[in-house]
């Protein structure tokens, strides 16, 4: 009994070692590809369809399933480990193939209003310099930025434009023009944006912005008064709401083909109020006659000396072109001018 | 296209008198058909009322020109005449100014009018009045502004300008890409 038993215990113990490395080991024909990083393996062998046959079907997917995990894993064990919080974690490496995208290409941005022009124009971009030289200070500064070269805002020294108001803070109007300035890049970047992503922005003062001016809030207010399905016309106003100014389109133009008859008579009426509003012409009688006076008056002259003559004669003519341009400065057209023959008479 | 507005309507119509004082009306009103004044692109065209309704039918961004162009507007609203109104104005100018065949040419190619070449003026002239300048077989030439008065033109030296050149028909050839 003991014998045998011995036997019999070898024996299964070889079968049971037999057995632990026939799991582990698996033959195949062709050798499976593998990619531990994304925890992949290639199985290229091929088929008996014999083995699809009904019945051995499941069974044949079923060993093959295990057969090709055991090789993965059997792989997997192949990598360096580590000792993460008492579990031992194989280390992946970086994975090989390729996998298609999961969502689609990006759309190439739409160019901003600065592109396309530039684009338009054939500007090219210049690189800069980082640093300006900086002759005030005696340093390299940046061109931009914090500390920057040439800082509008930090003068300490301003002289008050001639046409400007005396009373008025330039250094106050320097800081309050470069908040406007911020402001619009900013709003004009958001556009840009938008544009990009075709979302509609809303206009100036509609989108709510944590300060509001009263101006801001009444157009917010009139905007959404006429949003109704009917445009405003059977929403109550509140008790002091003024009504908007410019409502509706800022310019209305007549129809192209009007009634030809009425837009002959308009114009008429028109050349007849301009005709009205004219002063009468006697400005070129009265040059004139001025003219004549002085012409005799130069004639009475050279009979008394011959030798001045010809600088009578010239004088006058210059006398009159002066006389006339003076005239011509005021008045629009040349009728409209008032007779300042005087000033050019010596 | 559009018609004018008021305002434009005034600016064209003062600049107009200029030229034709007040026949301007025989423009607006005239036997032979209905004739009207429209604006595209900034030109003022002029043109009758069978071309207007013919030119309806061609969108607004392949329509080059209509009629006859008069002038354009500037950008400050401003109106600027150009040759191409030739036709219209010299048949009813009021103040002409006939040029001497020697100095045709100078002025064709843009030069003002000097005494030396001045054949004729109409009497009362008043200064910087606008005047149709014709060759002397009566030929409409272009128009300008007379720099001095019929009387001062009698007096002034030979070499002196006359007539300043607003438009001349040689512009036809010189400016061909701009004219409508």
């Amino acid at each position: 009994m003991a014998s045998c038993s011995v036997e019999d215990v070898l024996a299964k113990a070889e079968r049971d070692e037999a057995e632990k490395l026939k799991g582990i080991t698996v033959n195949k024909e062709l050798d499976l590809e593998f990619d531990p990083g994304n925890l992949l393996a290639f199985d290229k062998n091929r088929i008996d369809t014999r083995e699809f046959k009904d019945g051995k079907r499941e069974d044949f997917l079923r060993s093959l399933a295990r057969d090709n995990t055991q090789l993965l894993i059997n792989e997997i064990w192949k990598l360096p480990t580590e000792r993460v919080e008492e579990v031992i974690v194989a280390k992946l490496p970086e994975p090989t193939t390729l996998l298609p995208r999961e969502k689609p290409a990006p759309k190439p941005k739409p160019p901003t209003k600065w592109e396309q022009f530039a684009k338009l124009k054939g500007i090219q971009k210049k690189k800069k310099t980082n640093l300006v030289w900086d002759e005030v200070h005696k340093e390299w500064k940046r061109r931009w930025g914090y500390k920057r070269a040439k800082d509008d805002t930090k003068e300490w020294l301003i002289e008050v434009p001639e046409k400007a108001d005396p009373n008025e803070d330039q250094f106050a109007k320097k800081n309050k023009a470069k908040k406007e300035r911020v402001a619009r890049n900013e709003y004009n970047r958001l556009k840009n944006i938008a544009r990009a992503q075709k979302i509609k922005v809303p206009g100036m003062g509609l989108a709510p912005t944590p300060k509001q001016s009263k101006a801001e809030l009444a157009q917010a207010v009139n905007i959404a008064k006429i949003s109704t399905a009917s445009v405003g016309k059977f929403q109550d106003n509140l008790p002091k709401e003024k009504k908007p100014k410019n409502t509706g389109k800022r310019r209305k133009f007549q129809p192209l083909i009007g009634d030809f008859s009425s837009e002959k008579q308009k114009q008429l009426d028109l050349l007849k109020v301009m005709d009205s509003k004219k002063p009468r012409l006697d400005i070129t009688k009265a040059v004139n006659k001025q003219m004549r006076e002085e012409d005799m008056e130069a004639r009475q002259k050279n009979k008394k000396d011959f030798g001045k003559k010809g600088q009578r004669g010239k004088m006058s003519g210059k006398g009159k072109g002066k006389a006339g341009g003076k005239g011509k400065g005021q008045g629009p057209k040349g009728k409209g001018r008032k007779p300042q023959m005087k000033q050019g008479k010596r | 296209m559009r018609p004018l507005t008021d305002e434009e309507t005034k600016t064209m119509f003062e600049k107009l008198s200029k030229y034709i004082g007040e026949n301007i009306k025989l423009l607006i009103d005239r036997p032979d058909g209905t004739y009207c004044f429209r604006l595209h692109n900034d030109r003022l065209y002029y043109m009758s009322d069978k071309i207007l309704k013919l030119a309806t039918n061609i969108s607004r961004d392949k329509l080059v020109s209509v009629g006859t162009c008069f002038g354009k507007f500037t950008k400050t609203q401003k109106f600027r005449l150009h040759i191409t109104a030739l036709d219209f104005l010299a048949p009813y100018a009021k103040f002409k100014v006939w040029v001497k065949p020697g100095s045709e040419q100078s002025f064709l190619y843009g030069n003002h009018i000097m005494k030396s070449g001045l054949g004729r003026i109409t009497e009362n002239t008043a200064q910087y009045q606008g005047v149709v300048v014709f060759s002397m077989a009566d030929v409409p030439l272009g128009f300008g502004v007379a720099a001095k008065t019929t009387q001062e033109c009698r007096k002034v030296d030979p070499m002196s300008i006359v007539v300043f050149h607003q438009a001349d028909i040689g512009e036809y050839i010189r400016s061909e890409d701009t004219l409508t």
